[in-house]
């Protein structure tokens, strides 16, 4: 079969890779030290708590070794010390539309901001670099008392909501790229929607990194109180740069009792750029978490989201694709942590691993003592498009409770000789064939994406899927 | 005189060094049926495979010529868009493939220009209207969880939709019940000009009940033993091919 020949991302660069010259109010030195930690919080004007926060969160991550688990070399070939850790790209938050630069503006143009918010965005904030520069807020989410701000933002205006959750979910010692991002964090969401408030509307937040050698390390901490609902999207593309880039984000949500949220992410991080992604959710009694989670791009991803049902008849359900094509590792995957009796959780993983590409699903479901009547259902699928991709499976269960159904399925396939043939004789030539079977593929995904991220998606796979034909 | 729509000439074909077709001939005109029948194993799937250009085969010796023009350069998609057809025997499924942007799709490459959504629409409710197929067909993903009649039906749909100068009808009836088998039968016959032609590939006689063949040939062991007019249909369904074969 030649669809080894395929050509990952030819016009990439073209089409995505696009950037504007720097141009940067402030810019800290590269490297990592007290005193850059320090320089964030005093340009952020931060409460001192969490300059204190700060501090003793890069002192962990100073101590914590490297994950010795996942794909080691990738991650040791980190050059922390040619990181950027803070950059501003405006002094000042904008307000509207018409206020943003006109440079910035360009950015977000060819990203089709402006024609996403004229469909039916609640609201936008557009990370671009670490300081959200634009955030509008539809009126009527304010006059229901819905906070959607920028994490900057939300701790100047809400200082004790922050205070109270910031960091609880996921803690700096979680791991060393969480104390990293707490000790470094910059932009990212704040959201909050009061009891029995559902939000009809997806937030929306696009995210962007733009600089040579810039970390980006949004931090987002959505509160959804008891009975409310909330769906928040990310979605993400950056340009082409020939310097290592990191994007380490740290995602903590909360849902209370009986509450709703779903976290929808596209990723579609340039080759170059190691994402390395804490996602966790809290479910309490009845509430339901799920994550969709896209991953195309990038050179190594880490990624597992995951949720703590820790009330009984919480549900938590985790919907992932990957993408992994040339010098590209996808580790992802997904952790249940079943605290509470008659919870539920399902997880769906599908890759596609294409010209050498790498593909690994990373899956816990873990049931504690006394959580009886847990239900399970695990899927993995993934797809190889040739013969020197690869595709591996670590599906771990740690179940210390007798009544429980667990269910977990594998499956590994190629592209079948018989299925390329058959679309062939109808006309399509090999390249589309195996387009239409990847699209195919990702279906199951691409249906729970609100419509113009389906159509963003199976865009962005066509241009994977681009490519001369041997 | 009427126009050679294929041509085959001495074709031999052989998968995996093993050599099936040993010298096959055939010439088919516009507006023409024909039939080739022949016991398991003589070849006929290989047939229809190597004329849709399956790169599994390999053609050792001979020649296809499609309205004159050499087919075996061409790669299947080629040959689809110069109006060859093959309904397969065992169509594949495609898990997440919705029918209907698969028909468009395919539709909009063999034609080589966009069809609106509209006229699309209009086009497959009418073709599915004549073989009798519920609308909820389309929503489905293409040929994934089908039945055997399903698929075969799907099949049909295909062609009615390409509307292709030469179909060639792989083991069609295979798979299918009484009714379904007319029902399919009709549509061809429906959708069948006298600007197209056809050949079908079968085992059995059930189907030429329904479609009747200008031509029947017997292929065994890689070659046509035997050529005739529908009747040669009925008696080899009477006497059973050893007899028919045995010289």
């Amino acid at each position: 079969m030649s669809v080894q020949n395929l050509d990952i991302g030819t016009q990439y660069a073209e089409k995505y890779g696009f950037h504007d010259p720097e141009k940067y109010v402030f810019k800290a030195k590269p490297g990592l030290s007290k005193e850059i930690v320090e320089e964030i919080s005093w340009m952020k004007g931060e409460p001192d708590w969490m300059r204190q926060q700060r501090l003793r969160a890069l002192e962990i991550f100073f101590k914590k070794p490297m994950p010795l688990w996942g794909n080691t070399e990738m991650l040791n070939s980190i050059a922390f010390n040619e990181i950027y850790y803070y950059l501003k790209a405006t002094e000042k938050q904008e307000s509207s539309w018409e206020e943003v630069p006109e440079q910035i503006k360009r950015t977000f143009d060819k990203l089709g901001i402006p024609e996403a918010e004229r469909k039916f965005l609640a609201g936008v904030t557009a990370q671009y670099e670490s300081e959200v520069v634009y955030h509008s807020i539809r009126e009527d989410l304010a006059k229901i008392g819905v906070i959607f701000t920028d994490m900057d933002t939300g701790l100047k205006e809400h200082p004790e909501l922050v205070k109270e959750y910031f960091g609880t979910v996921i803690p700096a010692a979680d791991n060393k790229f969480s104390a990293l991002n707490s000790a470094v964090w910059s932009g990212g969401s704040f959201i909050w929607v009061p009891p029995g408030v559902k939000v009809e509307i997806p937030l929306q937040a696009y995210f962007r990194i733009n600089a040579e050698k810039m970390g980006q390390f949004e931090r987002t901490l959505i509160i959804c109180e008891e009975g409310a609902s909330v769906h928040y999207i990310e979605g993400c593309t950056a340009p082409i740069y020939s310097n290592n880039s990191l994007h380490s984000a740290v995602v903590e949500l909360i849902a209370k009792k009986g509450a709703k949220i779903r976290y929808t992410t596209i990723q579609n991080w340039s080759t170059n750029v190691y994402n390395l992604v804490t996602k966790r959710a809290l479910a309490h009694e009845q509430a339901s978490v799920e994550w969709i989670d896209g991953n195309l791009g990038s050179r190594l991803t880490m990624k597992y989201p995951s949720v703590y049902m820790v009330g009984p008849e919480a549900h938590g359900e985790v919907l992932s694709v990957a993408f992994a094509g040339k010098g590209q590792h996808q580790d992802a995957g997904a952790k249940m942590v079943h605290l509470a009796p008659n919870t539920s959780s399902t997880i769906l993983s599908k890759s596609i691993s294409k010209d050498g590409g790498r593909a690994t699903y990373r899956g816990l479901v873990k049931v504690e003592k006394g959580a009886e009547n847990v239900k399970c259902n695990v899927r993995c699928d993934a797809l190889l498009l040739d013969e020197q991709s690869r595709s591996d499976t670590y599906p771990l269960m740690q179940i210390n409770e007798k009544k429980v159904q667990i269910g977990h399925e594998a499956t590994v396939s190629k592209v079948g000789d018989e299925q390329l043939f058959y679309l062939r004789s109808r006309g399509l030539t090999e390249q589309e064939a195996v387009t239409l079977i990847v699209k195919g593929f990702f279906e199951p995904f691409a249906k729970v994406l609100p419509m113009e991220y389906a159509v963003e998606l199976n865009r962005l796979i066509a241009l994977e899927m681009e490519g001369s034909l041997g | 005189m009427k126009k050679e729509v294929l041509k085959i000439q001495n074709l031999h074909a052989e998968v995996e060094g093993k050599e099936i077709l040993k010298g096959v001939n055939l010439v088919i005109h516009a507006g023409e049926i024909h039939a080739i029948m022949g016991p398991n194993g003589s070849g006929k799937s290989t047939l229809s495979n190597v004329l849709m250009g399956h790169p599994h085969y390999k053609i050792t010796q001979g020649e296809i010529l499609f309205k004159g023009e050499s087919l075996l350069s061409l790669k299947p998609e080629e040959r689809a868009k110069k109006g060859l057809f093959l309904a397969f025997q065992y169509p594949t499924s495609v898990p997440g493939v919705n029918m209907i942007s698969f028909l468009r799709t395919m539709l909009k490459n063999a034609r080589g220009t966009e069809i609106s959504v509209r006229d699309f629409r209009k086009l497959l409710e009418e073709k599915m209207l004549l073989l009798e197929m519920d609308k909820s067909f389309a929503q489905r993903y293409l040929n994934d969880g089908f039945s055997g009649g399903e698929k075969k039906r799907s099949e049909i749909l295909q062609m009615a939709l390409l509307n292709p100068e030469m179909a060639v009808l792989d083991e069609t009836d295979s798979g299918l019940d009484i009714d379904a088998l007319k029902t399919v039968c009709e549509g061809i016959k429906k959708i069948f000009t006298p600007e197209n032609s056809l050949l079908i590939i079968t085992h059995y006689q059930r189907m030429l009940n329904y479609i009747k063949p200008d031509f029947v040939h017997v292929l065994a062991d890689g070659k046509m033993v035997k050529s005739g007019g529908s009747e040669l249909a009925l008696e080899l369904e009477e006497k059973g091919y050893d007899l028919v074969l045995t010289p």
